[in-house]
């Protein structure tokens, strides 16, 4: 049993709960959000700024479950200093391997730590926590586009 | 052999189909989260099937005989919740699809035009200790009617603080909503105390005992009348029925002074295009076709219990929770939120365990086959009282084994251990 544990609290999950990168809120930026997962209580406030048609800064205030938290720290790793493009392009490939149910081996060029969260997707459940931080960033993308009419800042999910 | 367990326990797990899964393991399932929903004796899940195949029929319009069957199955439930309540008459049994809509139907029928009509400058007084359904619908209330909100706060160790009865209970309320017994911290309030002050005031006094019903004996004829609420909701599928039906026992006083909730057939006496008159109560609460099988399979649920004994389901309640309590307290960093005093509290038991999320501590139980609640429990602003946004939650019921407490001790040490806390 604790092999399927293993699969989904990877080392790098772990690592990234324990020590989160680019915590904090930061200035400038264009779009904050705050998303929540009323099932289980993550909360979630995520500012974005893109500069020049790339993502500058991600920066966020977040308390939750490792994988949630794991997943936020994660994402900001890997999509800051990416052109906008190549980030909505990470988000779609992290998307695709969160609906997988285990079934797609994930591409470590694009995803790389992100990969860690491959077992997640066999854990129903625990999906919703790996994709908090990526709905909300896509969120606060888009506002910051200009593509989505303010204030849409708070999403749920489902009522408990 | 802990005191108070009910004697032939392991044939009353017999009676639970369910409790027979294993795990994909291969392991037992140890099924700790009954404070969501119980799980259903062979006789409840017979008596629907039973229904369906052979006395299936609308129920009041139908005149032939299978209407006659199914009519008086349901007006048959009635009779045994009724009873189950020990509610001073029959008439006074409302269904409803759950508790929330039981509880909504109160709060939203007190809104409008009528004897007890709440309006501006009025106060509605609830607690902070209340599951989402008994604190939103009287919001809602309030936002209609100009109505002000009030609550009960609590303490530490999750007693309600009766100090501030003077200050909440005065002139201006109208309403009193509490919980009998709190589906995340386990307290069990003293409503007949709170009942009697409010009553003095001449406020309504509502009941959310979606908690109580499964685990404490109700005789609400039994009670002083200033002590007994003049409303009391539940659900079916926490008493070991199933889902789709809810309660709402009201005074007969209060229901007919209320008017109805939602129009349609059955609820009405003449109807004309000009204007209508009501039926008579509880059918004037019940418009449409009701949930029948659902109600069938209730009041089976409800025989199973009083056959059991609702003071032998109380004494099993209390000697597993407390066998719980003293199981947890062996755990390091773990924190029960809520009494530990075993005889003022019900059989829900939240916790949070220092560095490990209750999300994650619900993971690792599941693969071991234990089944928690994990979350804020629907009672968001309760876990904000204690600074956190959620806990683990083991509930358990009649059923429960000791053998299934040291399971979740267990597999809470276990997580503790592949957290690597101690390191």
């Amino acid at each position: 049993m604790s092999s399927e544990l293993d699969a989904l609290y990877q080392e790098i999950i772990l690592d990234h709960y324990k020590n989160p990168h680019h915590q904090g809120l930061r200035d400038p930026f264009e779009a904050e959000v705050h998303h929540v997962n009323p099932t289980c209580g993550d909360e979630l406030t995520l500012r974005v700024h893109l500069e020049d048609g790339a993502v500058a800064d991600v920066s966020y205030d977040a308390v939750g479950c490792s994988i949630s938290q794991a997943s936020t720290s994660v994402l900001a790793d890997l999509l800051i200093g990416k052109s906008v493009e190549e980030a909505l392009g990470v988000h779609q490939t992290f998307l695709e391997l969160m609906q997988s149910k285990g079934t797609i081996e994930p591409d470590e060029e694009v995803l790389e730590d992100a990969i860690a969260f491959a077992g997640v997707s066999k854990f129903p459940a625990r999906v919703k926590c790996a994709l908090l931080a990526w709905m909300a960033w896509k969120d606060a993308t888009a506002q910051s586009l200009g593509t989505l009419p303010e204030p849409a800042t708070t999403t749920s999910t489902q009522e408990g | 052999m802990i005191e108070g367990l009910l004697p032939d326990l392991e044939v009353v797990r017999k009676d639970f189909p369910i409790l027979t899964r294993t795990t994909p393991g291969g392991g037992p399932l140890v099924y700790l989260d009954s404070a969501n929903t119980s799980q259903k004796p062979q006789v409840v899940i017979d008596t629907m099937v039973d229904h369906l195949e052979r006395h299936n029929a609308n129920v009041a319009r139908a005149m032939h005989m299978l209407g006659a069957e199914a009519t008086e199955a349901f007006e048959g439930a009635r009779d045994k919740v009724a009873s189950f309540l020990g509610a001073p008459s029959r008439d006074e049994i409302v269904f409803t699809k759950n508790a929330s809509e039981a509880l909504n139907l109160v709060a939203t029928t007190l809104g409008l035009k009528g004897d007890l009509q709440v309006g501006e400058g009025d106060l509605v007084v609830t607690t902070e200790m209340e599951h989402h359904s008994n604190i939103v619908p009287w919001q809602m209330l309030c936002e209609r009617t100009g109505a002000e909100l009030a609550w009960f706060t609590f303490d530490e160790q999750g007693y309600l603080d009766l100090s501030d009865m003077d200050r909440l209970i005065t002139e201006r309320t109208k309403v009193v909503t509490l919980t009998w017994v709190s589906n995340m911290l386990g307290t069990v309030n003293p409503i007949g105390e709170i009942a009697r002050r409010a009553h003095e005031v001449g406020a309504v006094v509502v009941v959310d005992a979606s908690q109580a019903a499964p685990q404490l004996p109700i005789d609400l004829a039994a009670m002083p009348a200033e002590e007994r609420p003049d409303a009391l909701v539940f659900t079916g599928h926490k008493v070991v029925g199933p889902t789709g039906i809810g309660v709402l026992w009201g005074s007969r006083a209060l229901l007919e002074a209320l008017p109805p909730f939602l129009g349609g057939g059955e609820m009405i006496e003449t109807v004309r295009m000009t204007g209508s008159t009501y039926a008579g109560i509880p059918y004037k609460f019940e418009a449409g076709t009701p949930p029948i099988v659902e109600a069938v399979g209730l009041g089976a649920a409800v025989d199973y219990l009083s056959a059991l004994g609702m003071e032998a389901v109380h004494a099993h309640e209390q000697a597993i929770t407390g066998y719980a309590l003293e199981g947890l307290a062996s755990v390091k960093g773990l924190k029960v939120l809520g009494p530990l005093d075993v005889t003022r509290r019900g059989g829900a038991v939240s916790f949070e365990i220092e560095g490990v999320h209750p999300h994650d501590v619900m993971t690792v139980l599941d693969t071991r086959g234990v089944a928690v609640r994990a979350g804020h429990h629907c009672a968001r602003p309760a876990h904000e009282k204690y600074g956190v946004q959620s806990s683990t939650r083991a509930s358990s019921y009649l059923y429960t084994t000791p053998a299934e407490i040291d399971a979740l001790v267990d597999a809470v040490e276990y997580t503790r251990s592949y957290f690597r806390l101690d390191n």
